[in-house]
């Protein structure tokens, strides 16, 4: 994934004519065209031990022509081949919504919904090694915001190199993460920060930028705007691996955000192919727990049924297969009750930065 | 030889007086307004299509209802029936219980009514008018017409005045014009209703209704009259003991022995004398001293003894083809997908009466999807139109488990819902009703279970319909993979690699798989040009036979890319060698008078591939005469 930009299309490209190939020789011998694409399920992600991420397993599925609905999947990846081919050539890029547009003159092979294309780009990541940056495919989200006391390289548009301190040089709503967050980019340099927090929801990253917590706390805030995106995803594996910071996830008690946080830490099962590069297993989820719930008496709802379902896939789900994970799943079952992290409030705003993060910070040894 | 007219004038004769039914109107079907003007259409149609086929006539027949007066309305009825002597006018219109069945033991519509004298006296005591009869038969160059009323104290017919009139070239007929009270509705038991599924079942006839101006004519869906029906002698078991007295009565014979070998049906001189034995009285009573209480002996005594079954070559089904033709030509403006081949069961026998069902089943198209199935109920080709409730072909249709022929059905009883219509006739020489009104048809077990049975096959087939369509659908998406998609594959993929598209014959096979067969049609002033697309997808080369079903068997072949190597009812073809992916082209062109709905059943069948690898086609049946050489199949 690294070298020369030009070089990593071109090599994108290669490894896409490649299945373009295959079809070709599947019926020039009069076979019928099909590609052999990894199973991206719960069933199918293993823990690669060594590095502490979970990734996809070999478990395989095969996309055949006999059927219409295979046989148009298969011409849609030669179209999006050739969208790329062209982009490449044109030296463009287009987000993965613009392609989906696109696809309207793809006539037979028009995509139906946003999500079919989405996840074609997933599956042609994962069948040639590469990544849909390289294919030339951007997310149209904007990835999140990160305010804390250090400083940005990021090469911009004109391909100048703008330092920006990202407590500094900023306003209120902090340092935007760009799409591409990859070293010919962004880099790193002046890193003053002990820690960082990734914080769910945009309520409380803005609560903890006007208490003044990473001033206070010598923090990084890394704001994860619910499920985060690929690039917020990537910064953070980045700071934590080049420099060195520990990561600390703060989000609501409910079972949508315990997943949010085993993304961040362990992968997501969608893009379990790509954990080597996403994941941080070093994270440490700071709450809030279920436990929290009972021992900050906090105000709370009652958990719907889609929670209880969700509570219960995860009992299942390899990823959560820790003491410390069961027992807060169960906890939680066993209350029925979720809360958010603006939950904390009832005891005024101060307090999640006075009281509530320092004495969870200090349970993890961060403070 | 006598005229048909004559002959029936000689078993014309006077049978009951009625004064009665001026009180029991409701037997008559005159208890609503609505029904009364549905009865008066009913007798009138039912005489003449009786008369009609008696004669052997295809019936033309023209009903007018003209509002005349605030629920009165003048009802017109004409035929091109033999038409009736002048001398036996004034009695069969003004006398009831007057007519030539009535004595006879035969599957005729004439039983399911009480004459078409009750209309006229319906119309006298409602309206105070009377009806004017017009009559011409084929060897007068004159009709008579006259106005009559009825005396309904004496049951005598009174003659107002009578005329000679010419009919315009009409060559022989009957019409006449009476004013009753009614009330004209539309719907589930209106006139229109009657006569739509009077001509279901009579394809035969032409019937016309004009209802206040407003025209709907029913054609003639084929030229094949009903075979005709056979009188027959009573059977002795399941008469009625009041019929027994009476015919013993009335019997010339003049021993017990020789009235039960003479005048009833499937008994011996030996038999007989055993019933006699049984019953014992002397054999050589004469019949007309036999008591009421003898009778009840003699019917104790059938009871015990073997006899022979009636028999059963009497009753005249519509058969499988014609009722196919009676639905089509009724319901095609709604273009239904499926007609089940009609199941015509074999005679039978409950209580001494040969009877026999047929069932008729179409699906689909336009009919509602919405609702329970419409049921279409017959006795000797009569349309039932009320008491569907407590009728033997209601409880038949609730007894099955519709789930399993794919219709649905609440808790798997009572009536199926669906785009479904059923078409039951039970045809017997005696309707068993549950009344005299003779509206619906009794539950008597051996009836249900035949109407059950019959129900099943036509259900069997719907299902079979049902299955073959999921799987033409699932094979029409290859379709678009072959045809489409993949050509489009092959090309982009050639384009990426730079190279030639590769040929996709073997490819394509190995995703379809089966043999595909494609119709289409294509009018232009009565002619149809029909093109058969024969497609080989399977990886084999093919060799079949090819038989198309003609509309019509007098529709003539014009013209033909392909010679046909056998022509007849049915056109044949032998195609040999067909490569994989290779199609073959078949157009013909038809004349006759064609209409759109005339091809929707006909069907293609293959010979020499098997059912599950053959899509858009059915297999020959096993039944089908096969002239060509038998054939193996290779793949």
């Amino acid at each position: 994934m690294t070298g020369n930009k030009e070089d990593r299309y071109e090599e994108a490209l290669e490894e896409l004519k490649d299945i373009a190939k295959q079809f070709y020789e599947q019926l020039e011998d009069g076979e019928v065209p099909n590609m052999k694409i990894p199973t991206r399920s719960k069933s199918n992600i293993e823990l690669d031990r060594r590095k502490g991420v979970w990734r996809l397993g070999d478990s395989k599925t095969s996309r055949s022509a006999k059927k219409l609905k295979s046989a148009r999947m298969l011409l849609r990846t030669l179209y999006m081949l050739e969208l790329i081919q062209d982009m490449i050539e044109a030296g463009k890029s287009s987000t993965l919504r613009e392609m989906y547009y696109i696809s309207e003159g793809w006539e037979k092979a028009e995509f139906s919904k946003q999500s079919e294309s989405d996840s074609l780009a997933e599956d042609m990541e994962l069948v040639t090694g590469c990544l849909r940056e390289d294919f030339k495919l951007r997310p149209e989200e904007d990835g999140a915001r990160l305010i804390g006391d250090i400083t940005v390289e990021e090469i911009n548009r004109k391909g100048d190199v703008r330092k920006i301190n990202c407590r500094d040089d900023v306003g209120d709503s902090g340092y935007t993460i760009p799409y591409n967050v990859e070293s010919d980019k962004v880099t790193f340099s002046d890193v003053n920060v002990d820690f960082m927090i990734a914080i769910e929801t945009g309520g409380m990253f803005d609560r903890l930028v006007e208490n003044g917590f990473d001033e206070s706390a010598n923090a990084l805030l890394v704001h994860l705007k619910g499920q985060p995106a690929r690039a917020t995803r990537r910064v953070i594996k980045r700071l934590s691996e080049e420099e060195d910071i520990p990561v600390m996830v703060f989000t609501d008690a409910d079972p949508w955000s315990f997943r949010i946080f085993a993304s961040v830490a362990y992968g997501a099962i969608n893009t379990a192919y790509l954990s080597d590069f996403l994941a941080t297993p070093t994270s440490e989820y700071i709450g809030i727990t279920a436990s929290d719930i009972m021992s900050y008496d906090l105000p709370t709802d009652d958990l719907s049924k889609n929670d209880r379902k969700a509570l219960e896939q995860e009992l299942e789900d390899p990823r959560f297969d820790t003491p410390f994970w069961k027992e807060e799943i169960e906890t939680m079952l066993d209350i029925n009750k979720k809360a958010e992290q603006q939950a904390l409030a009832k005891y005024g705003l101060d307090y999640v930065t006075d009281t509530y993060l320092p004495e969870k910070l200090e349970q993890v040894g961060m403070m | 030889m006598a005229s048909i007219a004559e002959e029936l004038a000689e078993k014309q004769q006077e049978i009951s007086v009625g004064e009665f039914f001026e009180r029991n109107k409701h037997i008559l079907g005159f208890d609503s307004l609505t029904k009364a003007l549905v009865t008066a259409v009913k007798e009138g149609v039912d005489n003449s299509l009786d008369a009609c086929e008696e004669a052997k006539i295809l019936p033309e027949i023209k009903i007018e209802i003209e509002e005349v007066n605030d629920r009165e309305y003048k009802v017109a009825i004409e035929d091109n029936g033999p038409g009736i002597v002048k001398r036996k006018v004034p009695e069969v219109f003004g006398k009831l219980l007057y007519g030539s069945r009535f004595h006879e033991i035969s599957q005729s519509r004439g039983q399911q009514g009480i004459g078409v004298s009750a209309v006229v006296m319906y119309g006298q005591l409602t309206t105070g008018k009377a009806t004017i009869v017009r009559s011409k038969v084929k060897e007068k160059d004159y009709a008579n017409e006259m106005r009559i009323t009825m005396d309904t104290k004496k049951n005598e017919p009174e003659v107002l005045d009578e005329e000679v009139v010419l009919w315009g070239g009409k060559e022989h007929g009957m019409r006449f014009e009476t004013t009753v009270k009614g009330l004209l509705r539309r719907g589930k038991h209106s006139v229109f209703e009657y006569l739509k599924n009077t001509a279901i079942v009579n394809p035969h006839a032409r019937i016309e209704f004009d209802r206040d101006g407003e025209k709907t004519v029913f054609k003639r869906a084929t030229d094949q009259l009903p075979e005709k029906t056979e009188a027959v002698q009573p059977h002795l078991k399941g008469i009625e003991l009041g019929t027994l007295a009476k015919m013993a009565k009335n019997s010339k014979r003049r021993t017990l022995k020789s009235f039960l070998k003479h005048e009833f049906s499937r008994i011996s001189y030996s038999k007989a004398e055993e019933i006699c034995e049984e019953a014992d009285i002397d054999k050589k009573k004469n019949p007309s001293d036999l008591e009421v209480e003898d009778c009840k002996r003699v019917l104790k005594a059938a009871e015990k003894v073997k006899l022979m079954a009636p028999k059963t070559d009497c009753l005249s089904p519509i058969k499988g083809m014609l009722i196919k033709k009676g639905l089509k030509n009724v319901l095609k403006g709604q273009h239904p997908e499926y007609y089940a081949p009609p199941s015509t069961r074999d005679p039978t026998v409950y209580s001494g009466n040969p009877f026999q069902v047929e069932v008729g089943l179409v699906y689909g198209g336009d009919l509602p999807k919405e609702g329970s199935v419409k049921v279409l109920r017959f006795a000797n080709r009569v349309p039932l139109l009320y008491k569907k409730g407590g009728c033997a072909v209601t409880t038949a249709i609730k007894n099955i488990d519709w789930r399993i022929y794919d219709l649905d059905q609440r808790g798997g009883k009572g009536m199926p819902s669906g785009p479904v219509v059923i078409l039951v006739h039970v045809a017997s020489t005696r309707v068993p009703f549950t009344s005299e009104a003779k509206e619906a048809i009794a539950d008597i077990p051996t009836v249900i279970e035949e109407i059950e049975k019959g129900l099943r096959e036509c259900a069997r087939s719907l299902r079979t319909h049902l299955n073959k369509e999921k799987k033409r659908r699932k094979v029409k998406k290859k379709f678009t993979v072959v045809n489409d998609i993949l050509p489009m594959i092959a090309k982009k993929s050639a384009d990426i690699v730079g190279k030639e598209p590769p040929e996709l014959s073997k490819s394509m096979t190995k995703i379809m798989g089966v043999v595909y067969i494609e119709k289409g049609y294509e009018w232009n002033d009565g002619r149809c040009k029909v093109d058969i697309d024969i497609m080989n997808y399977t990886p084999k080369d093919k060799d079949m036979n090819l038989f198309f079903e003609k509309p019509y068997p007098e529709t003539e072949l014009l013209s033909s890319n392909l010679e046909p190597d056998y022509q007849g009812d049915h056109l044949e073809w032998r195609l040999e060698g067909l490569k994989p992916s290779e199609k073959k082209k078949i157009s013909l062109e038809f004349d006759g008078d064609l209409e759109k709905d005339d091809m929707a059943g006909t069907e293609i069948y293959i010979e020499g591939v098997t059912e599950t690898k053959l899509i858009g086609a059915e297999t020959l049946p096993d039944d089908w005469d096969i002239e060509l050489a038998e054939i193996e199949e290779r793949g």
